[in-house]
């Protein structure tokens, strides 16, 4: 494999960027670290959900059915296991899960392939909550010492770990295959690419990646129970982020993550039931106004500047 | 008759849909360096036909094998990856990338497989070929009707395949494209690529083909050398229909 310039250029802005973010804890108070947890949080659920759904379209809603897995696995395995462990076996199961459903549903179209995600997180809270209720337990609690600051470096080496993933994939044949397959299915299958696998496969990414956020989120909640750890508003923040942001490069997510999280915050400290108009809002603006996202805005301004210079 | 064994046979291969009979026990082969054209009127069950070939839909009866293994029920990518490529009667590209990136699609996951340096100079060479040399950067929206095509054929040569199925490629051309269009497809045949072409550009069948295969509802009504088989009555009258008097 060869590196350009630019790619070194982009490796080593990306290094810095975490490096001087992972000095967070150090340099400011609790209410900004809290603040830095939850950008870091949607950094990793949007970037990896964008993975998957630029390239092809297919709009998943299952972030918080993967995420409320993870939260779980936490949850009931702190105490047979050590907590390291906890984080990649939540990203295993969370790949399995993610394949099983991918077998069965990515043969479907756009919009059933929509409903059955939002549907999957709404069922996994259903069985959980049956099982507390036969069992006669409510939640869980998790108690740990691993403090904000941890979670908060924890997150972040995830997000490196799924911007140098989302990396390689783009420059694989996986990635082109689903760069095709986003294009034109029929073409796709037509040159030599199984489709629904490229798709399973890649599907796993976001899948792991949640679950292994929400094992890393657990200590942070205390108490976990179904309402929390699976709330369908996880998953549409995360596509509304990532939207906003713009899908088609890797650091599209985290520009609409970083914006987005501060007007959340604001809203929810002011009008805390002005939330979902939020999400609404947001919504309309990237249909109507930003169907690329702010990449787009960005990538044309670019494009501008380069051709007034070509005029002068 | 030639003792060449055939790259692409089907033998009573049969397409329903429902009562519909799209397609009724065909049985033709395909021998290596042949241009093959597939004629008949509309709807007579050519491109259902390609379709079968290239996996698009599976046949309800009959065999269809290449090199003499059965590629019946596969997969349309696992076809494609066996060596049989296609172009599309309404031309398909991939508009989020470029020419070169579109033609890459076929040699990196083609009959013949490259990644990265390789699959750029397949891609490269291929738009010369076609004619479509220095225009590798443009967005498939930029291109004129004969350079799309131009872009779907390099697409499908791209993995090297061992038959190459062109549906309708010369329709909707203007005569001065529809020149360079035979004259392009002429090299193919003086390459020695195995072609199957369907068409209605009867100049270019002409032209083009060693053998055609005339279909009419679904059956074939004629086999043979292009000019006997434009003479025979039974084709003349699936054409033209029966004389009134």
């Amino acid at each position: 494999m060869r590196l350009t310039a630019k790619d070194w250029q982009g490796l080593a802005l990306t290094a810095v960027l975490l490096g001087v973010a992972a000095c967070l804890p150090v340099l400011t108070t609790a209410y900004w670290l809290t603040i830095g947890v939850t950008i870091a949080m949607y950094t990793v659920l949007a970037t990896s959900w964008a993975l998957f759904s630029g390239p092809t379209h297919y709009i998943s809603l299952a972030t918080a059915a993967f995420f409320g897995v993870g939260t779980y696995t936490t949850g009931l395995g702190i105490e047979h296991l050590p907590y390291w462990v906890l984080p990649p076996l939540a990203g295993l199961i969370g790949a399995a899960l993610a394949a099983l459903v991918g077998l069965a549903t990515l043969r479907l179209s756009g919009v059933y392939f929509v409903i059955f995600t939002l549907g999957l997180a709404e069922f996994i809270r259903q069985i959980i909550t049956w099982g507390q209720t036969v069992s006669g337990t409510k939640g869980i609690y998790v108690l740990t010492s691993i403090t904000e600051a941890h979670i908060y470096w924890q997150l972040l080496g995830l997000a490196g770990l799924v911007w140098l993933l989302g990396w390689l994939i783009g420059r694989s044949r996986l990635g082109f295959a689903l760069r095709i397959i986003g294009d034109d299915e029929e073409v796709a299958r037509h040159s030599g690419i199984h489709t629904a696998r490229a798709k399973v496969m890649l599907f796993m990414v976001p899948g792991a990646f949640a679950a292994i956020t929400g094992a890393v989120l657990a200590p942070r909640y205390v108490y976990i129970e179904p309402i929390l750890a699976f709330t369908p508003m996880l998953s549409f923040q995360v596509v509304i982020m990532a939207l906003l942001g713009g899908t088609g490069r890797l650091w599209g997510p985290v520009v609409g993550v970083i914006p987005f999280t501060f007007l959340w915050e604001g809203i929810s400290a002011s009008m805390p039931n002005q939330t979902t108009l939020l999400l609404g809002v947001a919504f309309l603006v990237i249909v109507y106004v930003l169907p690329r996202g702010f990449v787009g805005l960005i990538e044309d301004a670019r494009a501008r500047m380069n051709r007034a210079e070509g005029y002068a | 008759m030639r003792m060449v064994s055939p790259v692409l046979s089907l033998r009573g291969v049969t397409k329903r849909f429902g009562g519909l009979v799209a397609v009724n026990g065909m049985d033709f082969d395909v021998t290596e360096h042949e241009v093959l054209g597939l004629i008949g009127p509309n709807g007579s069950g050519k491109s259902t036909t390609l379709n079968l070939i290239s996996g698009a839909l599976m046949p309800t009866e009959g065999t269809i094998s290449l090199r003499g293994a059965p590629i019946t029920h596969l997969a349309a990518q696992d076809i494609a990856r066996k060596g049989v490529a296609r172009t599309f009667q309404l031309v398909r590209l991939l508009p989020s990338m470029p020419v070169l990136e579109n033609i890459k699609a076929g040699a990196v996951f083609g009959h013949r497989r490259r990644w990265g340096s390789d699959a750029d100079a397949q891609a490269q060479a291929l738009m010369e070929q076609v004619g479509l040399a220095g225009r590798g950067h443009l967005r498939v929206g930029q291109l004129t009707y004969i350079d799309t095509k131009r872009v779907e054929l390099a697409r499908a040569l791209a993995g090297d395949p061992m038959v190459l199925l062109l549906d309708e490629w010369l329709a909707g051309l203007n005569p001065t494209e529809l020149e360079e269009g035979i004259a392009l497809i002429r090299r193919l045949r003086d390459e020695g690529r195995t072609v199957i072409l369907v068409e209605h550009v009867m100049d270019a069948i002409r032209s083009l083909c060693d053998r055609c295969v005339v279909m009419a509802s679904g059956t074939k009504i004629a086999e043979g050398a292009v000019a006997d088989v434009l003479s025979d009555p039974e084709v003349i009258r699936a054409y033209l229909g029966d004389d009134d008097d």
